[in-house]
């Protein structure tokens, strides 16, 4: 398993650089030109529905494109008071769901307790699980935990084959992702009137754009069912976004400018104006807020006099706030759009 | 080196609307509704499209139909398969000839 781009040392583990690559021109216009022309500049949140909670970096693989650079050498994790924090702040509201990511958000030694105290609160959550992490010994009654508390899984999965998926997530994965469908089937996930929602995450294995959702979750039904016997409700398209490391494949396989330029090129207002950071707010490992877990990477916590920290949190300040923005987000407006729910635009340009 | 090909050319294909625009637009508007899913699904009319690329041997139609096949959600192999349909049609287009070649053969022989 290969380490992060941290753990390597290398000059995209900094965010700095990172903005700074995607700073430059390149072939194409800047983000907030081609929102200004759209009439979307600024863009403003429209209230929160969404509590997207990062619990931190650790992770039991090292995908090719994580935009964390997330893996086994990363150690950033939430404490408890932080997470206590994040529930003392839904408690406050009535965001409906909470959506739990990493990493590994299940390697979090207070992942079960956050989960807990947001259902007692009565909101929906979502774990964003890569599968993988359910057959580890110390998870083997993660399944069963996650049905008895009605959580919905979004599983990441880029392709129906081993190969494509394998290049991606690592050697193996594949086979273990399979493994792990099939066990949350077992428990009721992605069948018919059990309630336990099982959807999947499409995202390229490689510098393209995703297909049109409802044609590629056909093909995934289709033949996820014949050849390995697994349901799912729903799969999500996702484009990958130019950060981290897929940055860095970008870069070092010669795709980064004519990546950027087809992103823009696909700019679509209407994928723009539903953009995710909208409807969401995203909490950073250290309790930081941020308008999406992109930004979150790229370290542009939430800006214009919006309040920064989850132990600041004032709904009154958030709801409306001006959104952070810079280059990296025409990953959201292209085509028909992406978000952690797939696709935003029904159409695209 | 220079070349005839340039891959930034493949940008440039709007620029054709300049000489004719009306033409132009009649073209892509029937373009378009060639490539929208019909009774074929666009994934294979994109197959279809990267197999015939292959047979005329056009660089820019081999890179546009990969990435549109790649962006459909088809994978190395089918695409694989697609080139080898287009190279059997042309091999056996060629092949075929032969009994031309067999009839004239046969007439000048004694």
């Amino acid at each position: 398993m290969g380490q992060s781009l941290k753990a390597q040392g290398r000059p995209l583990a900094s965010a700095a650089e990172q903005l700074r690559i995607l700073s430059t021109p390149n072939g194409f216009p800047p983000f907030e030109r081609t929102m200004a022309e759209a009439n979307l500049f600024p863009l403003h949140a429209t209230g929160i529905t969404v509590l997207q909670i990062n619990v931190g970096k650790l992770c039991n693989q090292t995908c090719a494109h994580c935009h964390v650079d997330a893996g086994p050498d990363r150690k950033e994790i939430m404490s408890r008071e932080t997470a206590e924090l994040c529930i003392r702040a839904l408690a406050q509201t009535d965001i409906p769901v909470v959506d739990i990511t990493g990493g590994a958000p299940e390697l979090n030694p207070h992942f079960r307790w956050l989960v807990g105290q947001a259902r007692a609160l009565g909101r929906h959550v979502i774990d964003r699980c890569n599968l993988t992490v359910l057959l580890l010994p110390s998870q083997a009654d993660l399944a069963e935990f996650l049905a008895n508390h009605k959580v919905e899984v979004i599983a990441s999965l880029p392709y129906f084959r081993a190969a494509q998926t394998d290049a991606q997530r690592g050697l193996g994965v594949f086979d273990k992702s399979i493994e792990a469908l099939r066990k949350l089937n077992a428990f009721g996930y992605g069948k018919e009137g059990t309630g336990l929602l099982l959807n999947l995450v499409y995202n390229p294995v490689g510098a393209f754009l995703p297909p049109k959702q409802e044609a590629i979750e056909k093909q995934f039904k289709r033949e996820l069912e014949r050849q390995f016997g697994v349901v799912f409700n729903r799969l999500y398209t996702i484009t990958n976004m130019p950060i981290s490391r897929f940055l860095e494949f970008l870069l070092a396989s010669g795709n980064y400018e004519g990546y950027m330029q087809r992103l823009a090129n696909a700019f679509n207002p209407a994928a723009a104006a539903a953009v995710m950071c909208r409807y969401t707010l995203s909490v950073g490992w250290d309790g930081t807020l941020y308008d999406c877990d992109f930004n979150q990477m790229l370290e542009l916590p939430l800006g214009n006099g919006a309040p920064q920290h989850i132990r600041d949190f004032d709904p009154a300040k958030l709801h409306t706030r001006r959104i952070v923005t810079a280059n990296h987000c025409y990953g959201c407006t292209a085509g028909a759009g992406s978000s952690c729910s797939g696709a935003t635009a029904k159409t695209s340009p | 080196m220079e070349t005839y090909y340039h891959p930034q050319d493949l940008n440039k294909f709007a620029e054709m609307g300049k000489g004719n625009p009306e033409l132009w637009e009649k073209f892509l508007a029937y373009y378009n509704a060639v490539f929208a899913e019909g009774a074929l699904t666009e994934r294979e009319k994109a197959l279809i499209a990267l197999a015939v690329a292959h047979a005329v041997q056009c660089p820019y139609c081999i890179d546009a139909y990969t990435q549109a096949c790649l962006q459909q959600g088809s994978n190395l192999e089918e695409m694989t398969e697609a080139v080898h349909v287009a190279c059997a049609i042309r091999g056996g287009a060629a092949l075929v000839h032969g009994v031309q070649m067999r009839n004239v053969a046969q007439k000048l022989s004694m």
